[in-house]
């Protein structure tokens, strides 16, 4: 029961699901990327019959087969935490999350598993033809696995094509196409993917500078970097323009998330988004103190035209979106929260009458429920405030990513530039850059995680249900055992990672 | 040496040679499939079997149970939430 709800072990869950899946998240992004740049290697083989191109090919698909085989399964414990630590919202969701899990386990696993095999033994086995077809069916098998996981979050932070069924506790899907194609979710997938694809660039990237500024495995580097940084500069533009989507997407459906990520206490008609500044970590949303600390620069209107494709349009802040604006139609958290608890009054009252038999009492107080459902996660909160996320982690978050992705297509397009004019060898300040654009390119991925998850705080399921009844009623202590135990694992694992990827680069490709 | 069609083994022998040849002929993944299986048993033979049960299926074994429990911890937790604060 709540009053018995210890919230360290919210924290300790919270904590936990963060640690496993960044370290997951450590894994997918190159997996899901350099799936197909090795598979454009494997094509330009296929087509010049070059035994230098087959051998750089045979070397990035072994960096792959280590990258995949240590983040394999890492995802799998997410699972284990749904059943242990959130049994509330596992049990809520099953529903939902049933069929795109499913669909993922069937036919994209199986996939990617099948062409897996031949991608990797098939040199002269089997045909070059199907070779390469196996190749490419691996990089599309990957990304479909990815397809239904984005899916499942994208309705975490847009729940449609839903309803919720009082008698089962259960959200149950209405419509699939809406669940499968809600603008959010294609627009996490081609966000997630089309980073990923950097990232795999970066990697690329990171390796060969690394091998030029040695001078080893020349040619196969400089071959490695065309191909990459053309792939990466395409990547780069395209995650910035659909990451412009999704900041319109989540104007529309989490202004506060929005309204946080950009420090953005007051609501205001031609909004700045923030060029530079340095976010007030102690400013609540009903004190009066500055939201920055000292100088911060705006670029007017762009704010408002990110959230509403307008420069002049007004943008909700925190404080609209709390406490309410009625000159601009917003309603807050505080209106909110009286919808919110009397859809679980209803509910528990609609619960008692059918335990009693009494069913006319049971329809009045389900239509009670249904006028209020869609507030169903404010009637937890215990106050207003408490809709607020943390606003300085997920606006530095917000920023990291935005500034390192400006910056991002000006690398590639470096490496592309000096590649064409054949002074590359020469930019030793740039393939000094180039071994830790991989670096960087993590940075910023994980930022956008947590711009994703931090920023849509409390909700487990946008504005229906909270973290706090999300979880199992377990003490903070069994919670810590696992975390420290998944720190250990982890480490052991990324330790083992680096020494074997380590290894194979010193190595290098194999000799003809 | 190419096989005739009349000599050709089988399809599922040889699927199996070629898996078996995949594998004999592997270097680093040798290490790599050794990691994955001691990975795979600490997860599943360790972890999920001592530390990750599933909460609702070991305490109750009907779905109405399950629903039931759900459904009460959603009308009683609305009576004095909070959320989590710094450094609790």
């Amino acid at each position: 029961m709540i009053e018995n709800l210890d919230l360290g072990m919210v924290n300790w869950a919270r904590a936990q699901f963060a640690l496993t899946a960044m370290y997951h998240w450590l894994f997918v992004p190159l997996t899901l990327g350099i799936t197909w740049i090795i598979a454009f290697f494997h094509t330009i083989y296929v087509k010049t019959g070059s035994e230098e191109w087959k051998r750089l090919t045979k070397f990035w698909m072994k960096l792959f087969g280590i990258n995949f085989a240590i983040g394999v399964a890492t995802g799998i414990i997410m699972e284990f935490e749904f059943g242990t630590n959130w049994s509330n919202y596992s049990w809520m969701v099953g529903d939902i999350f049933g069929a795109p899990l499913a669909i993922e386990g069937i036919f994209a696993f199986f996939l990617e598993a099948t062409f897996f095999a031949v991608m990797f033994f098939g040199w002269n086995r089997v045909s070059k033809g199907f070779h390469l077809f196996s190749t490419w069916m691996v990089a599309v098998g990957s990304n479909l696995s990815a397809v239904w996981i984005l899916v499942a979050n994208a309705w975490m932070q847009y729940p449609v094509g839903q309803a919720f069924n009082p008698d089962t506790a259960r959200f149950e899907m209405q419509n699939f196409a809406e669940v499968a194609f809600s603008p959010y979710a294609v627009n996490k997938f081609t966000h997630a993917t089309s980073s990923s694809m950097l990232m795999a660039a970066f990697f690329i990237i990171s390796i060969s500078s690394w091998y030029l500024l040695r001078g080893r495995h020349i040619l196969m580097a400089k071959r490695s970097i065309v191909v990459a940084a053309c792939v990466g500069l395409l990547a780069s533009v395209f995650t910035i323009f659909n990451g412009d989507e999704s900041a319109y997407e989540v104007a529309q459906v989490q202004p506060m998330k929005l309204a946080a990520f950009e420090g953005l206490y007051e609501g205001q008609k031609n909004a700045g988004l923030v060029a530079l500044g340095w976010i007030n970590p102690e400013k609540k949303v009903y004190d009066t103190q500055e939201p920055f600390i000292g100088f911060n620069l705006h670029i007017p209107g762009l704010l408002s035209l990110m959230a509403n494709r307008s420069f002049g349009s007004f943008v909700p802040g925190m404080k609209d979106l709390v406490y309410g604006n009625a000159e601009h139609n917003i309603l807050g958290a505080v209106q909110k929260m009286e919808r919110g608890k009397k859809a679980v009054v209803s509910l528990d009252a609609y619960k008692q009458a059918k335990k009693a038999g009494d069913s006319a009492a049971a329809d009045v107080h389900l239509a009670a429920f249904n006028t209020n459902k869609e507030f169903l996660g404010y009637g937890y909160l215990g106050k207003p405030e408490e809709a607020v996320p943390p606003v300085a982690m997920s606006f530095n978050a917000f920023h990291v990513m935005v500034i390192l992705g400006s910056l991002f297509p000006l690398i590639f397009f470096g490496y592309l530039y000096f590649s064409y004019k054949g002074s590359l060898l020469e930019k030793k300040w740039l393939l000094g850059l180039g071994t830790i654009t991989y670096i960087l390119g993590m940075i910023a991925s994980q930022a956008g995680w947590i711009v994703a998850e931090v920023g849509r705080q409390p909700w487990s399921i946008q504005d229906l249900l909270p973290v706090t009844v999300a979880r199992t009623n377990l003490t903070a202590g069994t919670v810590q055992t696992t975390f420290f135990m998944f720190l250990g694992l982890f480490t052991l694992l990324l330790i083992a990672e680096i020494c074997i990827m380590v290894k194979q680069v010193n190595i290098g490709p194999e000799e003809n | 040496m190419k096989d005739t069609p009349a000599s050709r083994p089988w399809w599922g022998a040889r699927i199996y040679r070629f898996y078996r040849d995949g594998f004999r002929e592997m270097t680093v993944g040798r290490t790599l499939w050794k990691i994955i299986f001691i990975k795979v048993f600490i997860l599943f033979a360790v972890l999920k079997f001592f530390f990750f049960p599933d909460f609702l299926a070991t305490k109750f074994s009907t779905d109405t149970q399950r629903a039931d429990y759900v459904i009460e911890q959603l009308t009683q937790a609305a009576q004095g939430s909070t959320q989590p604060v710094k450094g609790e």
